[in-house]
């Protein structure tokens, strides 16, 4: 059969397929991940021994901002998307997304938000250097000029997400095959349903609160500045709205692909499907009264401190029904360790320590003491590099067989599971007690009651960068000289895309839809 | 015998040094306790919180380890076929909501507490800036005096450039040492108005549990009780720019004669500098001496951010080397001096240097790094500007 698709570029800039798209997006945030880890490097070298040694401050400051949305809108998020596009027609047996014009044009925005955004490293003033967060007014009347060129790839950004979620949001409820009924769907399938809606809410309020920056720079107005009648805490909250949600945008998607591949090392049906699907919702749904417990130092009433104290440690309920339900998958399982399997065990126990930080985090009165120090950058960086990065790095292992028809090397994928594993760990648990020593966050020096920490941290920085390159490498083998795939490469795997499906998964995904009952 | 005495003795010699050694590090991988009763109860709550989170990480890692080793395939080859219990799903939803009651009501006891500042003894005004905090004495007898002061790093510029080279390790309070401490009273309820000149700064002592944002426009409140006179340190904890890891705070707490004493010392240190600064002024100033100072007060001020050749890093901060500010007319760069540049980190200077030493800088600013316009700028220059106002 042709597949009637043009070659060369052509093949890759007029595509709407959404198995090409979705390609794509995952090579795309692949350099978008080796990009943010290199500035990683840079503030890894600076701290790894007090002094200033290789950047000056201001410097420092921009890498630190620049890592934190490469990796945040470059990386992680358009992985997922990447997934989304590959996985979604395949596990409910569509031919393709439902908009796969738009598919192509919310890919292509991409590149030339990052071009945007990469330029200001070279603009006269630097990159934007006020941190991923960009509080006002430091990124408003003291910030860099290249500001306007972070406020415009934002938006960009933001316009490529929302559509994607449309587009998910219309394939789902639109192009399941029959019989597939919601309750029926795949977990990641679920778990994208309820990201895409997160999107759909948080996006455009991330669009206003840069807007209001724009014209608080250049049109006069005064939403973040006291002297005009404004509030810069009015931007935490809306800058928090925004960023609550985008949390779970980032790992609700992982805990998806969790969800397929634990049953299928398992070789047990997902313990408690449904109450998965309310917990995910849940979670989402609570994402939305609990943005200031990001700013209990902020100075809010009390009253404003405890409800969103006791509202952010009610999400620990929900997290722990997933996390007890994936146990409770394996016991009594007959469990193998593939590397897929090994990535996502990581997943459970080291999102898991994260979750632990993240109930510490929240109590108010021991907060003030966490709050912008070390322990809350060892904090999120557990629940997004063995979070998102674990999920999505499982998600390529586990599918890749059948989406290139090849294997890689299973000795290797392991050494990259175990390096891995090791170096995440030697980067952020010491970052945990450089935080409770007292070591803010954001500082290119510090004082030497710091200093072991720190060397530690960096040293498994170091290693965990090269272990992307490894898996680079790893990766590449596989297309260029894996073995051939079994038609079907795991046997417990479940679903249409391994059970009515050939292998390698066809261009173009089903024209009939398979039957499902 | 003997043998076996001395070997006996060794070895518990050898196991209390080892687990000296652990229960040290242990000191240093925690959170410290620090000093007040409210730093005391959030260590006790942080600890609380530890042992319940490796508690259940016992339990539920546990777990999963037992189904490791016994389920797995070579183990355990026919896979059991359940996929859900309600009786399971309820006991895990409820015994986490437990748990999180059991660990809210001490939390929200030390919140309220933490939050309450009223019946304060003393008020300090605390005031953030790009890059160095203020302090502001508002109460009592102690504002008749009008007892004010920067706090600035004291860590000399040379130690974190050359950190290897400058003796910078022997340094105990690298980075964590200012020119000016705030001092106040033990046993005295100190309530702190924390607010900001330019952008968000947050004022964080970690031995007392005090940590509120200053933010430009608006004033916070927290407050602290210090039973125990010393010297405690804390960094500023919100990003506030190119030098935000170069803004300590360092609180000295006296006992009350102590504190009576330091106050009549300010009080005293004020006249007299008001009076040297008074016959400073009043002097006419040659470029030598002018030029000298000028070096000092610009090395410690400006160079931060106009870089000592006076290059500075544009576009944010400006050059002064060939300024049109700098080698034009002398009110215009007297003028920024004195008042700053609002919406920049031009701060107004006007107040933290005398008429001599704002006069002395200007005069460097107008003459180094080739601008050489020759003028002098005296102190009576600087009075009568300020007079013009």
């Amino acid at each position: 059969m042709s597949d009637h698709r043009p070659t060369g570029i052509k093949r890759w800039l007029y595509t709407t397929n959404h198995k090409d798209i979705g390609t794509m997006y995952l090579w795309f945030s692949f350099i978008m991940f080796l990009t943010g880890g290199a500035m990683a490097m840079v503030i890894r070298a600076e701290l790894y021994q007090p002094g200033l040694q290789f950047v000056e401050p201001g410097f420092f400051n921009q890498m630190t901002t620049m890592h934190g949305l490469i990796m945040v809108f470059g990386a992680v998020m358009p992985s997922m998307v990447g997934l989304a596009n590959w996985l979604i027609p395949m596990q409910i047996g569509a031919p393709d997304m439902a908009l796969p014009r738009m598919n192509n044009w919310s890919f292509w925005i991409l590149p030339f938000a990052f071009t945007l955004l990469l330029s200001s490293l070279f603009m006269e003033g630097g990159a934007p250097n006020f941190g991923w967060t960009f509080y006002a007014p430091l990124s408003t009347t003291y910030a860099p000029p290249s500001t306007d060129f972070f406020i415009l790839g934002v938006h960009m950004m933001g316009i490529s997400s929302i559509m994607g979620a449309i587009n998910v949001i219309v394939t789902i409820f639109n192009m399941r095959a029959p019989g597939m009924t919601l309750m029926k769907m795949p977990l990641f399938v679920w778990t994208w349903l309820i990201t895409a809606f997160l999107l759909i809410m948080v996006m455009p309020v991330l669009a206003g609160v840069v807007t209001m920056m724009l014209t608080d720079r250049h049109f006069g107005t005064a939403f973040f500045d006291a002297a005009g009648g404004g509030d810069p805490v009015m931007f935490q909250h809306i800058f928090w709205f925004f960023g609550h949600p985008e949390v779970y945008i980032m790992v609700l998607p992982a805990f998806g692909v969790v969800s397929e591949i634990i049953p299928a090392f398992s070789r047990k049906k997902l313990f408690g499907y449904s109450s998965m699907v309310y917990a995910t919702a849940s979670i989402a749904l609570l994402s939305f009264i609990v943005w200031a417990h990001h700013m209990f130092a902020v100075g809010m009433p009390v009253a404003g401190e405890l409800f969103f104290m006791i509202a952010t440690m009610l999400i620990a309920v929900p997290t722990g029904v997933k996390v007890f339900n994936w146990i409770a998958t394996m016991w009594q399982g007959s469990l193998t360790f593939e590397t897929p399997m090994l990535f996502s065990i990581a997943f459970v126990i080291l999102f898991t320590i994260g979750g632990f930080s993240g109930v510490m985090l929240a109590m108010a009165p021991v907060d003030f003491q966490y709050h912008d120090t070390y322990f809350v950058v060892a904090h999120f960086h557990y629940v997004l590099f063995p979070g998102a990065i674990f999920g999505t790095t499982a998600a390529v292992y586990y599918w890749f067989p059948k989406w290139t028809g090849k294997m890689y090397n299973e000795t290797i994928g392991k050494w990259h599971f175990w390096l891995s594993m090791v170096f995440v760990n030697l980067t952020f648990f010491p970052m945990h007690f450089s935080g409770l020593a007292g070591m803010p966050r954001r500082i290119p020096d510090y004082n030497m009651m710091f200093a072991d920490y720190n060397m530690w941290a960096s040293i498994g920085a170091f290693g965990l960068g090269l272990t992307q390159v490894f898996f680079f490498v790893t990766i590449i083998m596989a297309i260029r000289n894996g073995k051939k795939a079994d038609e079907k490469q795991w046997d417990g795997a479940t679903g249409l895309e391994w059970d009515a499906m050939p292998t390698p998964a066809p261009y173009h995904s089903f024209s009939t839809p398979p039957k499902v009952d | 015998m003997a043998i076996r005495r001395k070997l006996i003795a060794g070895i518990t010699s050898l196991l209390s040094l080892m687990l000296g050694g652990a229960v040290q590090a242990a000191s240093k991988l925690n959170m410290r306790p620090g000093v007040t009763e409210t730093s005391i109860e959030a260590f006790e709550l942080h600890m609380m919180v530890v042992w319940v989170m490796v508690a259940i990480s016992v339990v539920v890692f546990g777990v999963m380890i037992y189904s490791f080793i016994f389920h797995r395939r070579s183990k355990h080859p026919t896979p059991a076929t359940f996929s859900h219990s309600t009786k399971m799903e309820v006991i895990w939803t409820v015994i986490p909501v437990i748990i999180l009651v059991y660990l809210t009501i001490p939390a929200v006891s030390l919140l309220i507490k933490m939050e309450d500042a009223s019946n304060s003894e003393i008020s300090v005004q605390v005031t953030g800036s790009q890059w160095k905090w203020h302090y502001k004495y508002l109460e009592g007898d102690i504002i008749k005096n009008e007892i004010s002061f920067y706090s600035n790093l004291s860590t000399p510029r040379e130690q974190y450039e050359n950190y290897a080279t400058s003796g910078a390790a022997d340094n105990v309070n690298y980075l964590l040492e200012v020119d000016n401490h705030l001092v106040i009273p033990v046993d005295t309820k100190v309530r702190f108005l924390v607010t900001a000149d330019d952008v968000i700064h947050s004022w964080w002592v970690p031995e007392l549990a005090v940590k509120k944002d200053a933010i430009p426009g608006f004033i916070n409140e927290t407050w602290t009780s210090v039973p125990i006179p010393g010297i405690y340190r804390g960094q500023c904890t919100e990003l506030c720019g190119k030098d935000h890891g170069f803004m300590p705070v360092v609180v000295e707490v006296l006992t009350k004669p102590d504190f009576d004493k330091w106050l009549a010392g300010k009080a005293e240190e004020k006249r007299v500098a008001d009076k040297a600064a008074a016959d400073a002024a009043s002097q006419n100033w040659d470029m030598a001496k002018l030029m000298t100072l000028g070096e000092t007060i610009y090395a410690s001020k400006c160079a931060a951010c106009h870089q000592v050749n006076g290059e500075g890093l544009p576009p944010v901060f400006p050059a002064l080397k060939d300024s049109a500010i700098a080698k034009g007319p002398a009110d215009v760069h007297i003028n920024m001096v004195v008042n700053g540049k609002q919406g920049t980190g031009m701060a107004a200077y006007g107040a933290q240097l005398t008429d001599a030493e704002m006069a002395a800088v200007i005069t460097y600013e107008r003459n180094a790094w080739g601008n050489n316009t020759g003028d002098t700028v005296q102190p009576a220059d600087i009075q009568a500007f300020k007079a013009g106002n």
